[in-house]
């Protein structure tokens, strides 16, 4: 008698309530429709009601309270337990049946109580990330100490595989990851800041309707392209590019370079801070463009002295998310750059990023409650931190910014 | 077609049959002259063939009810329609006996010599010392600093603005009230030192106190520079100008002194409009 | 009056030439980022598909083959059990033998064995289970290359390099350069790729496992997302009240949108395998974690979609006596379900491209059989890319392209559906 059956049999006396529920609320009504305050399949709704939600309490009551051992003692008691409830729900439900009763008001209370619940699930997402992440990582803080993981700079976990020396390896100072991964977000953004920036201003502001119509969509195509896709093309194509390049002026590049996943990462956050540049840029009101243009104002001086300026709270917040973005990003990293953590900001050298760390821990051989595992959590808290403050920074910048000009 | 035939007559009748109003277009040389000009947007025609001149140093108000072709008329003097996609332009524009649609014209040095004054004030979000400074600077009109900041000056005080905000010239444009963002707007206009002025109803969206300082303004300008004014306020017209003309449906019905044009109009549609017929 | 403006004049007439200049410079600047961008966007592509045009045909050695008896089934049972674990790889060295009898140094012989793949044996078993009949006979059979073998023939193995630099040497070479010149090489389209799982062998590698345990982890995101977004933009849109909990509401869901995909595979690991125990590697909870991560999505886009339902609608029904409820089920919802579809199928979409917070639950581990349920362990397609992208063999790099392609071949029917979608129901009010 597993659970799954139990349910089945739940929906089979709901479905059964609904039934009988509908075909007494007819018989009161007698054929004549106006009796009845409410439909009569909402009366069967509420019939069914019934019957479902206390069985379905009881099961989850008897599942959170009768411990483990005893479960089995019995297994047919907990079948009775739920049909008994939900055939008494159902019965006396039927008995209540009436002419006047509020059957639609009740179902449509419960339909509200749902729609609240179901809405609820984005905080109760948002309490899980924070729980489980804090939860770990304080069990994490309380082999290595906090100031050692924010400030070390020896970041060295796959040491401390041995129970003799968690904690006391030192190797889980966190610094070369953390400058790993503003290294190759500094690296994406000098890309994507300054190409997506002049793309939004060229199809904002220079190219004819049609062609902005071709070259838009087409651009967001690269928002869509799924990033292990980049991260196959950096580690496969970009980086031996960028190798090559490298050595023929006689740099010494790593075959994991910094540059290289940087470079991708850039491409792919090109079309989001083009996007929301465009958006930002064609928002600024035309009266603006026309002062400067009645002043004898170039396009681009136009363009450069009034509206990028007008635009640029927006264009801000569109880089802090892609920021934001560069810093949360996995595939690419984890294909393309280092797992070695090198304190370095030379970006021909292979870097480590928090995401790539994150990945090497928790994937392959784990046991759980070693340093090594739980320090991916800690890495996860630290990402999550930093990328909510950014998300709210931005967001909170762009909406100002659209106020101002609604 | 009737309607040219309408605005030819208005051309040479007016002249020929008003002797007075012959001269005083006479005495005064045209700064701007519009030869058949039409306009196209799309397949709409918004402008019917229009001629007329607009004298140098005087206020020239262009009156009608919406719709007739008066802002499109006072764009294409600085070639502000030049951006709109679809619009066709026909006839000539001269500014000084020089065709301003022609190949060479360069129309950033045309808008320099032609400012404009908008509908609604549309100071830039920046100081109002940098909204001022910013037509100097980018036609480099002043070698240094002081230099910029003495044109900064003199614009706000030709533009009776500088006494209310001399103690806040780093403050944004934006900050200013709905009056003095417009007269802040005309400083904006007159620091490039331009030889005519084109006003599209610079006080539509103004209360009547700013729009009196407004009218005020114009008038002490008149002289200095030929300011051509579009408005939809009869009394405006008749405050504010020494030349008025009456378009209609892309037409340009009648043109003359202001008072000849109150007073005395000669045709029955700008007598309509005026004794508020329709409008 | 006069001088100061010829003296404007003069000065403005002087910035001109360079003014015009840097127009058009900032305007080649803007084309030139715009020309970069398309040029990557063409790059990423030619690449891809450049790489993975090999991987649609697979080589194979055509070989006659003595399928004796004796030795694949000497109790003559045809126990399809047994003889699916029958011993064919001594028929196929025999003909290889056969086929090259100057080769008798034993270290040269397991040259000549390396020929074909190491799957070769168990397909040509595969056979004999369905084929019983063929026991006893000699036949002529197209058995797969090794990779070595198909790299060189694809022209991945260069002829020119230095023996030691190959997988592959020339005597080996010399081989396949005689059974090309009399067919015996052929090459033709590789099935399998679309009708087997995972493999560690690239020749028999395959994305149907991957395609199989992408479409049930998405069946389980759907399920758990589409109604749950509707419930909630219809709550937000319709029922919420103007309060600190709904302005609460709004802000988790629009962070959410915003939060780095691997967290959502930290909460996975945490939640939903740590401490309620559900299985590792499932659809189930791919499923799980990737509706969590797509319900922001979709709600945003069920709430633009509702809030588009101009107000009229809700008065007209209201009107007839509707209850609050049965206007937004049988009226707003009806009239903004092509939208919400629309939201739902990208939200889809990128939950079918998604990989990090499956790595962190354990869908990255090696299955070769295809899953048959929601609990089984599965791989789904961006996984498979990534393993693929991470073996050492040169093999692997044409299948991951082409497994690549698979994937954006997936991502833009959704996208072409959501497009004609959008095109084709949406109302102007």
């Amino acid at each position: 008698m597993n659970a799954t059956f139990l349910f089945v049999v739940i929906v089979l006396l709901a479905a059964m309530g609904y039934w009988l529920g509908r075909a007494r609320a007819l018989a009161v009504a007698g054929g004549k429709g106006r009796v009845l305050h409410s439909l009569p399949s909402q009366h069967g709704a509420l019939v069914a009601l019934w019957a479902a939600v206390p069985a379905v309490i009881a099961l989850l009551a008897w599942t959170l309270l009768v411990p483990e051992g005893q479960r089995a003692v019995n297994p047919w008691l907990r079948v009775a337990l739920v049909v008994a409830t939900a055939g008494a729900g159902l019965w006396l439900a039927l008995q209540r049946v009436r002419a006047r009763q509020r059957a639609r008001n009740h179902v449509e209370a419960v339909i509200r109580l749902l729609l609240l619940l179901a809405s609820a699930v984005a905080i109760l997402t948002t309490v899980g990330i924070v729980l489980s992440l804090l939860f770990e990582s304080l069990r994490f803080f309380a082999l290595v100490p906090p100031h050692e993981f924010l400030l070390g700079l020896d970041w060295a976990p796959q040491t401390a595989i041995r129970a003799d020396q968690i904690g006391q390896s030192g190797s889980f100072g966190a610094v070369p990851v953390f400058v790993g991964t503003l290294l190759i977000a500094f690296i994406a953004m000098a890309v994507a800041t300054p190409v997506g920036l002049m793309a939004a201003i060229w199809m904002a502001e220079y190219a004819g309707e049609r062609v902005r119509a071709t070259v838009k969509p087409v651009l967001e195509i690269l928002a869509g392209v799924p990033t292990v896709v980049y991260g196959f093309f950096a580690a496969l194509t970009v980086a031996s590019i960028v190798r090559r390049a490298g050595e023929s002026i006689g740099l010494e590049v790593a075959s994991e370079s910094a540059l290289a996943a940087g470079l991708v990462m850039g491409i792919m956050i090109l079309p989001f801070v083009a996007s929301i540049s465009d958006d930002v840029i064609r928002a600024v009101p035309v009266s603006l463009r026309h002062g400067s243009m009645a002043l004898g104002a170039t396009h681009s001086e136009t363009v450069r002295r009034v509206i990028v300026p007008a635009a640029l709270p927006g264009i801000v917040g569109g880089v802090l998310l892609g920021v934001s973005r560069a810093i949360g990003e996995t595939m690419i990293v984890v294909m393309a750059a280092g797992l070695s953590a090198n304190l370095t900001a030379n970006p021909f050298a292979a870097v480590t990023t928090v995401t790539v760390q994150i990945v090497g821990l928790l994937t392959g051989d784990q046991e759980f409650d070693s340093a090594k595992t739980l320090s991916a959590f800690a890495l996860g808290l630290v990402l999550f931190f930093v990328t909510l403050a950014l998300n709210v920074l931005a967001l909170q910048i762009v909406r100002r910014y659209r106020e101002a000009y609604d | 077609m009737r309607t040219m035939s309408v605005a030819d007559r208005t051309r040479s009748g007016v002249i020929a049959e008003f002797p007075d109003a012959a001269a005083g277009t006479a005495a005064k040389p045209a700064a701007f002259e519009t030869r058949e000009l039409s306009v196209f947007y799309g397949k709409k025609q918004a402008l019917k063939g229009i001629n007329l001149d607009i004298d140098k140093g005087e206020v020239t108000a262009l009156i009608g009810p919406s719709g007739c072709g008066k802002s499109t008329y006072i764009r294409c003097l600085n070639r502000m329609n030049d951006p709109i996609p679809g619009c066709r332009i026909e006839g000539k524009v001269l500014l000084d006996g020089m065709d301003v649609y022609a190949a060479d014209i360069d129309p950033v040095e045309l808008r320099a010599r032609v400012g404009m004054v908008f509908q609604k004030p549309n100071p830039f979000p920046k100081s109002v010392w940098e909204n001022v400074a910013y037509g100097p600077r980018i036609h480099g009109l002043a070698a240094t600093r002081a230099e910029l900041n003495d044109i900064v000056e003199r614009s706000l005080q030709r533009a009776a603005l500088f006494d209310e905000v001399k103690d806040r010239l780093q403050e944004p444009g934006t900050s200013l009230s709905g009056g003095q963002q417009q007269r802040l707007c005309i400083a904006r206009a007159l620091a490039v030192d331009p030889d005519v002025i084109l006003m599209d109803e610079p006080c539509s969206a103004l209360d009547p106190i700013a729009t009196a300082k407004i009218e005020e303004l114009i008038d002490e300008l008149s002289g200095n520079y030929t300011i051509v004014i579009v408005t939809h306020s009869m009394q405006q017209a008749a405050r504010v100008s020494d030349m008025t003309a009456f378009f209609h449906l892309g037409d340009l019905v009648e043109t003359g002194p202001t008072d000849t044009i109150f007073t005395t109009p000669r045709d029955e549609r700008t007598e309509g409009y005026i004794t508020g017929r329709f409008g | 009056m006069a001088t100061s403006a010829t003296s404007t004049r003069a000065r403005v007439a002087a910035t001109l030439k360079r003014r015009h200049r840097s127009e058009f410079l900032f305007r080649a600047f803007g084309l030139a980022a715009i020309a970069l961008s398309l040029l990557a966007l063409a790059t990423l592509f030619i690449d891809i598909v450049w790489r993975a045009r090999t991987a649609f045909v697979q080589t194979t050695i055509t070989l006659e083959v003595f399928l004796d008896e004796s030795i694949i089934d000497p109790e003559g049972k045809r126990d399809p059990a047994e003889l699916r674990r029958s011993d064919t790889q001594t028929p196929i060295r025999a003909a290889l033998r056969e086929r090259f009898p100057e080769v008798t140094n034993q270290g040269q012989r397991r040259e000549l064995y390396a020929l074909l793949s190491g799957s070769a044996p168990f397909l040509l078993a595969s056979r004999l289970v369905r084929e019983p009949e063929l026991i006893g006979q000699r036949i002529k059979v197209d058995l797969l290359a090794s990779d070595d073998v198909d790299m060189l023939m694809k022209g991945h193995i260069s002829r020119d390099l230095p023996p030691e630099q190959r997988q592959i040497n020339d005597r080996q070479i010399g081989w396949v350069d005689a059974m090309v010149a009399a067919g015996e090489v052929r090459q033709p389209f590789n099935a399998g790729f679309f009708t087997r799982g995972d493999s560690r062998d690239p020749t028999t590698a395959g994305v149907l496992g991957a395609i199989v345990g992408s479409a049930l982890t998405l069946l389980v995101t759907l399920a758990l997302s589409f109604p749950l977004a509707i419930a909630a933009a219809v709550y937000l849109e319709e029922f919420a009240p103007d309060n600190r909990w709904t302005y609460l509401i709004e802000i988790n869901i629009n962070n959410l949108a915003a939060v780095p995909s691997i967290v959502f595979g930290l909460l996975g690991l945490a939640v939903f395998l740590n401490f309620f125990g559900l299985p590792r590697s499932a659809p189930l909870v791919g499923g799980m974690v990737l509706s969590l991560m797509t319900l922001p999505v979709i709600i945003i886009a069920a709430r633009a979609a509702i809030a588009a339902v101009p107000p009229s609608i809700r008065e007209a029904a209201m009107g007839v006596g509707a209850s609050p409820v049965q206007v937004v089920f049988h009226h707003v919802v009806p009239l903004a379900l092509p939208g919400i579809l629309t939201g739902t199928i990208i939200g889809m979409a990128r939950a079918l491209g998604e990989t990090a917070p499956l790595l962190m639950i354990g869908m990255v581990a090696f299955i070769v059989d295809t899953p048959k349920g929601f609990t089984d362990a599965a791989s789904v397609l961006p996984v498979q890319i990534f393993l693929w992208a991470d073996s050492p063999e040169r093999a692997f790099v044409e299948r991951t392209a082409a497994a690549t392609l698979v994937l954006l071949g997936f991502l833009v029917v959704m996208n072409a559906t959501a497009v004609y979608l959008r095109r084709r129901f949406e109302v102007r009010y």
